[in-house]
């Protein structure tokens, strides 16, 4: 990345100056330019430096998205909904429940649609942050519900978007403990510009009290409903 | 198409009966060939404006374009100054709610790229001089290109319409992805405004489509004897492939207008996805898919952008061949890469998916196919830089602007390899680094090279000179602005602040503190936009009062130029100059950029010039 | 006007223009300009000649033809696309909501009646291409290729509106068996692509119409010719995209 910048800003200073230099030059030259010197050579050079840059870039790519996450990944899903992100962990189990758009209502609790006579939810813990642990793999499992949305967390070089109908999977280690914004890149209505969230990476201890703090609040709730009911 | 009413069937084929009479003046005393049943003073008053007259045509355009970059430069201000300023009520608008932030981008984007990128270099400078630059006495189909425009009047209306309905206009940007645009309970504008920008869309797709067959049609048969493939001027070169594109692109755009508006109104579901849930009720019948629509847009959308540079690239071509005195460095070159660009850029629509949720593998497939349309770019690049190189340079208002563009095509095409990359563009996609990028590319490059136009045609268009001195003052004001209001713009896009957000205070600190940046680039916008009062002050001022021209003003060697060809040229004030009138067939002797200090102490062989021979 | 520019030969163009099929007639206008490396047989065959009006129609009929098959391609890929899209449910299963579609059997009947069309207005075409008509016509000796040309004529604008016609007694049968536009992906294509074919057909025969017109009013042979020639070769067209189409709707589904 700063190679191509730096590559692309001494060619951009060059290039201005090739063509500011011949308005100095009042005095016009008889001969023609030599198509060989002036355009082929630069041309192959120019060439060399497209392979070169096409190579590496896609070595780059093929890196970051070719190949799945590793077995052991942390699975979490994201999900867009306007305007506002929900990251949904699977809990002990590992397995996401299954969800069904018509039970979605978040106002009472259920943002994602959480089918409550699947057992597998039953443990799916529900966060409006993303928080993960420093040096372990994440899957992320991208949905979204109504419109398409840009998931980008600009600290972790991160951007894929959140296409209803579908689910893409992105992998990524963190490897700084820190807060980072996490932003909507792609226009989804009128709150576009506040969708936002956080994700917060932690020590593994840290985040494995946090796991389990949200386990013992979504318990907690869950008693509470059953009590009422 | 059965029959043309352009045509009367007792003239002569080749003479189109309009051209023959002198001039407009003449033309309009002298009798008719539309309805007589008009008073005679209103089909005078009419004539002019409803007429084939290719070169009316273009004016038309070319103010139509002028009306819409007005409107879009408007809107343009109102979103840098709310950005920066988020609680300052605008002057004649009022505080700018986060939708009308967003249905001003949309209106934006919409109005530049079709109605000022599109119509002005392509439609507007074609007409105005495509059939001269051929040695041809006309259009090929005249009547489908005055319905072309005023089709694309009508789309203009309607878009602008927008603005009226109730929840205003819409707001999915003007790529509008669905299901966002699909479905009109996902925001306000995108019911009734939606359709008007759908309406407006269909009309513009068949308008140019319609545009692009008579440039076509005029490109390949009309040319004068003599005016073959390699003569052609460069362009012509680009206005043909450009049509082309038009022809191919704008047919898949008519197709994605119509499966939408089905999407709509009808109840199907091409583009929305099964159990898609939009303002709390889900919307879809079946499995569409948001992603068919990002394919088809783009594969609209792409050549699009070759279609707003390409005439650019011609006109610069030219011009800096005209300006520098030196023939065009490497012609079979620049034409080749001309049909080149156009070929590859449709194949590379892809680029702008890589984080859509295509396939990976596919991203490298457009990842190659981008780096590789860098060639030929470079190519052009290197070819102007040798034509300028050595030359004796005269630096009027045209050739700075021509130079501008070049500059500005440079900086804006060294961050295409940068984006052309996948895991790169990762980072970048939909940050103020894309916006920076496409802006000077395509719409300051684009702009430049309209004003190259308008300064270096306008004697054909008024028989008059633009003021050289507020064209440079409007030059040099417009070139450091639009750097100051597009170059920082890379910074913020590398700090990651996204687009379409319509203030940065109250949100992350990351984006607050760029602040100071964007403040900046709102006012170097501002100046921008201010200088451009010096261009209507200059336009305004030289067609009642400019120097009047002499018939060929910059010694130019291409046909619209020459003196068999000159219709419109007023020789003095008092009036039309008759000699100059009378329509000669042409004959193309030679390539189409003979400048240069010749042994018999020309500087320049037109092409239409039979006895000098060239060196 | 600059010194630079001075004309020797006054470009006199012979433009008497003989009519198609009638003998071409004498160039006579001045070949070469500077005579340095001019070639004129570069000149593509027809320019300038009885067929270059016939030429510039054909060419931009030609180019309206290519973007209008762009546009069907559009929608056939779109077709794919959406016939391979399905999701995934609850409980993992795959779903397709594609529910192929059997065609109306009177859609082969209507294919018969549109390529017979075809014939009828080739052999339109043909009518006024003819040589010894043409030069007939063109000696004002009287009008054969007209007289001949349009039955032909009419009896394609009868074809044609029998396959609309048939095309619409296929909606009605569809619709009798339940299948509206919104009733499932595959009705949505199949309406969408049997109606924007149809418009297209429709438009045809507003121009065949407008040829008969053309027939009957133009005075000159040329223009008659343009008008019949361009709309045979856009029913041809839409000819050969319906065969496509319908290949597609019948088999691919």
């Amino acid at each position: 990345m700063k190679f191509n910048l730096v590559t692309i800003f001494v060619l951009f200073l060059l290039a201005q100056i090739l063509l500011i230099l011949p308005i100095f030059r009042r005095r016009p030259r008889d001969q023609q330019p030599r198509i060989w010197l002036a355009e082929s050579l630069p041309l192959l050079l120019f060439g060399a430096v497209y392979v070169w840059m096409a190579m590496t870039a896609q070595r780059l790519w093929a890196d970051d998205r070719y190949e799945g996450p590793s077995l052991t990944a942390m699975q979490v899903e994201v999900v867009g909904v306007q305007f506002q992100w929900y990251f949904r962990y699977p809990g002990e189990d590992a397995t996401f429940g299954s969800t069904r758009p018509e039970l979605v209502n978040a106002a009472a609790g259920n943002p994602l649609g959480l089918d409550l006579r699947d057992s597998e939810g039953d443990d799916d813990i529900v966060s409006s942050e993303l928080v993960l642990p420093v040096g372990r793999e994440v899957d992320l499992r991208l949905r979204a519900h109504d419109v398409i949305h840009g998931f980008f967390i600009p600290g972790m070089r991160l951007k894929e978007n959140a296409v209803p109908g579908l689910t893409l999977h992105v992998h990524f280690t963190p490897e700084t403990a820190g807060t980072y914004p996490i932003l909507c890149t792609q226009v989804c209505g009128l709150g576009h510009g506040h969708m936002q969230a956080r994700l917060r990476v932690l020590p593994a201890a840290e985040f494995a009290d946090w796991l389990q703090a949200r386990e013992g609040k979504r318990r907690a709730e869950e008693a509470a409903i059953k009590g009422g009911v | 198409m059965s029959t043309d009413p352009e045509i009367d069937p007792e003239t002569d084929p080749n003479v189109d009966p309009e051209i023959d009479r002198a001039s407009w003046g003449a033309r309009m005393d002298a009798g008719s060939t539309t309805s007589d049943r008009l008073p005679r003073r209103w089909r005078n008053a009419l004539r002019p404006i409803f007429t084939t007259e290719h070169r009316v045509i273009g004016i038309e355009y070319l103010v139509l374009s002028l009306v819409a970059v007005a409107a879009g430069t408007v809107l343009s201000l109102v979103m840098r100054i709310h950005l920066v300023w988020p609680e300052l009520a605008v002057p004649f608008f009022g505080q700018v709610k986060p939708e009308d932030y967003l249905a001003l981008v949309t209106m934006h984007g919409t109005l530049m790229v079709f109605f000022v990128l599109t119509t002005a270099p392509l439609s507007g400078f074609a007409n105005l001089v495509v059939p001269e630059q051929l040695g041809a006495s006309r259009m090929a189909l005249p009547t489908l290109n005055a319905v072309s425009f005023w089709m694309t009047a009508g789309a203009l209306l309607i878009l602008l319409a927008a603005f009226a309905v109730p929840q205003g206009a819409p707001i999915s940007g003007w790529t509008s992805y669905p299901p966002l645009s699909a479905v009109a309970a996902a925001g306000p504008g995108q019911a009734l405004g939606m359709d008007l920008w759908l309406a407006s869309l269909t009309v513009f797709c068949l308008a140019s489509w319609l545009g692009s067959l008579n440039l076509l049609a005029t490109i390949l048969n009309e040319r004068c004897e003599g005016m073959t493939l390699m003569r052609l001027p460069l362009t012509v070169w680009s206005w043909l492939v450009a049509s082309l594109l038009v022809l191919i692109s704008f047919s898949v755009l008519l197709a994605a207008l119509l499966l939408l508006f089905s999407d709509r109104h009808y109840g199907t579901s091409f583009f929305i996805p099964a159990g898609d849930l939009v303002a709390g009720h889900v919307r879809s019948r079946g499995d569409g898919s948001p992603l068919l629509w990002l394919h088809l847009f783009w594969f609209f959308g792409h050549p699009e952008v070759y279609i707003a540079v390409l005439p650019g690239m011609g006109i610069t071509s030219s011009l800096l061949a005209n300006f520098s005195r030196r023939p065009i460095a490497g012609y079979p070159m620049m034409a080749m890469t001309t049909v080149l660009i156009g070929l590859l850029g449709l194949v590379v629509w892809g680029h702008h998916m890589f984080v859509s949720g295509m396939n990976p593998y596919a991203g490298t497939a457009f990842a190659l196919t981008t780096m590789a349309i860098a060639v030929p770019s470079t190519a052009k690049v290197l070819s102007w830089l040798a034509t300028i190189w050595g030359g004796g340079l005269r630096l009027t208002t045209p050739m700075l602007f021509s130079l501008g563009f070049v500059s500005l095509f440079i900086a804006g095409g060294l961050t295409g390899p940068v984006l052309a990359q996948p895991a790169l563009d990762a980072y970048l996609h939909n940050t103020y680094f894309v916006v920076a990028h496409f802006h000077l590319i395509m719409a300051m490059a684009g702009v430049f090279s309209i004003f190259a136009g308008v300064y270096y045609w306008f004697p054909l268009m008024t028989g008059r000179l633009m003021n050289g001195t507020l064209g440079k003052l409007h030059f040099w004001i417009t070139l450091i602005a639009a750097y100051g209001a597009f170059f920082p713009m890379h910074f913020a896009g590398l700090a990651g602040e996204p687009r379409h957000y319509s203030q940065l205070s109250g949100t992350t600190p990351l984006l607050e503190n760029l602040l100071p940046l964007q403040r900046g680039i709102t006012f170097s916008a501002v100046i921008l936009a201010s200088a451009q009062l010096i261009f209507l002050a200059n336009l305004l001022w030289s067609i009642m009062r400019g120097e009047v021209a002499p018939p060929n003003p910059w010694q130019a060697t291409t046909l619209e130029w020459a003196p068999s060809m000159a219709r419109i040229v007023k020789t003095s004030t008092s009036g039309l100059d008759p000699s100059a009138s009378k329509f000669h067939q042409n004959i193309a002797c030679r390539a189409p950029y003979e400048y240069g200090l010749r042994p018999n102490g020309l500087d320049f062989i037109m092409q239409c010039d039979p006895n000098t021979k060239a060196e | 006007m600059p010194a630079t520019f001075t004309r020797t030969t006054q470009v006199e163009p012979e433009r008497r223009d003989t009519g198609i099929g009638g003998k071409p007639p004498v160039d006579r206008r001045p070949t070469g300009g500077g005579g340095e490396g001019d070639n004129w047989d570069n000149r593509q065959p027809g320019r300038r000649g009885p067929r270059e009006l016939l030429t510039r129609y054909r060419l931009a009929m030609t180019f309206a033809l290519a973007g209008d098959l762009m546009f069907f391609v559009a929608l056939v890929s779109a077709f794919f696309v959406r016939q391979a899209s399905g999701h995934i449910d609850a409980s993992n299963n795959y779903i397709s909501d594609w529910h192929p579609l059997s065609v109306p059997p009177i859609l082969w009947l209507n294919t018969a009646v549109l390529v017979l069309s075809s014939l009828t207005i080739e052999m339109a075409r043909r009518q006024l291409f003819h040589e010894i008509d043409v030069m007939e016509e063109w000696f004002g000796l009287g009008k054969p290729t007209v007289r001949r040309a349009t039955p032909w004529l009419l009896a394609t604008v009868f074809l044609g509106a029998l396959f609309v016609i048939g095309q619409w007694i296929a909606w009605k049968q569809l619709y009798a068996q339940g299948f509206f536009y919104t009733t499932n992906p595959n009705s949505n294509f199949f309406y969408l692509i049997t109606g924007t074919h149809a418009l297209h057909l429709l438009l045809g025969l507003l121009a065949v119409g407008g040829a008969l017109w053309a027939l009957f009013v133009l005075k000159r042979i040329e223009y008659r010719q343009i008008a019949v020639d361009c709309t045979a070769w856009y029913w041809h067209a839409m000819g050969l995209f319906w065969i496509f189409l319908f290949g597609l709707l019948a088999f691919s589904q």
